[in-house]
């Protein structure tokens, strides 16, 4: 009887590398800075001050800008890792800002 | 502060590739590029039609903003459980790594409680999916984090699971750094919604 061949796919080759990541007490410290801006947001929004003067709005928008880059950069890596994972990420989020502001723009969202 | 107290190092193994990185990790930021995309259209949505209702519950009829607070809190706390559960895996620690993974699990189950409780809450005070344009953004927005939490869930207790069959070691610390990665994006995306659809006031 003819034996028939069969081909199994090679064992991958496995490669190590040494990777640096913040250390716990680091991730901690940055859970505290996370917890104080989250307060900070939510008091402001309370503060008649910052309603009458327009500012709400700004620092709202400050507060979380903060809080996403601090996870984005440490929690997520983005600072320690390859810098082609946030090209991947940026590129997602230019795209997605660019193509909704267009929409924001259409639909006049910004002149009340 | 030295770089050293910040840093510290391990050694990750990976399949050889093309690019050098491992594939499922950039397959991830891709997907997670690409969820940008899809979480983005729903908050535009919410944004363009914000204000427009012609009948109410409006949110500020609705919203309870110290409730939501604390929701925000007991994720971001997930975030922080979610690192450690990483780092106590790099370092070949697994019972840390199961009590930190589980404590992930317990908050994000927290955090979904409280968001069916609001639901509840909202669909009782008269706002359905079908009431207005803010019950139809804001449930369908919300609704769909939500979901991304619950998936995430899984995903954790999945690993949880897998460490006590002995499938889940330390040299398979890339898997929860890939879940890590997804819980932590989930977490971002609250980031905006807590901003953008319960802070900035919308009249009436």
């Amino acid at each position: 009887m003819e034996q028939v061949e069969t081909s199994e796919r090679a064992p991958a080759r496995r490669v190590g590398r040494v990777v640096r990541h913040p250390s716990p007490r680091e991730y901690v410290r940055i859970a505290v800075v996370l917890a104080v801006v989250t307060a900070a947001e939510v008091a402001v929004y309370y503060v008649d001050w910052v309603h009458e003067h327009g500012l709400l709005i700004p620092l709202l928008f400050l507060f979380a800008l903060i809080k996403f880059s601090l996870v984005v950069l440490w929690y997520m890596h983005l600072r320690f890792d390859s810098r082609t994972y946030a090209r991947f990420f940026v590129m997602g989020l230019a795209g997605a800002l660019t193509l909704y502001m267009a929409v924001l723009l259409m639909f006049r969202t910004f002149s009340g | 502060m030295s770089e050293a107290a910040v840093v510290h190092t391990y050694e990750s193994e990976h399949e050889a590739t093309s690019t050098g990185l491992p594939n499922t990790k950039l397959a991830m930021w891709i997907f997670l590029a690409s969820d940008v995309l899809l979480f983005g259209a729903l908050i535009t949505t919410y944004v363009v039609y914000r204000g427009r209702s012609v009948v109410g519950p409006y949110p500020s009829d609705v919203f309870d903003i110290p409730y939501t607070s604390v929701s925000s809190f007991v994720l971001l706390a997930s975030s922080l459980t979610m690192v450690l559960a990483l780092a106590a895996i790099q370092r070949g620690d697994l019972g840390r790594m199961r009590l930190w993974l589980l404590a992930t699990a317990m908050l994000g189950m927290s955090f979904v409680g409280g968001q069916v409780y609001e639901f509840t809450t909202f669909y009782r005070e008269g706002l359905a999916l079908t009431t207005n344009l803010f019950g139809t953004t804001f449930y369908v927005l919300t609704g769909f984090h939500g979901a991304h939490v619950t998936v995430g869930i899984l995903m954790l207790l999945t690993l949880f699971s897998l460490s006590f069959l002995g499938r889940l070691t330390q040299r398979d610390a890339m898997t929860v750094e890939l879940v890590g990665l997804y819980w932590h994006f989930v977490d971002i995306v609250w980031i905006v919604i807590f901003t953008v659809v319960y802070l900035i006031p919308t009249g009436p």
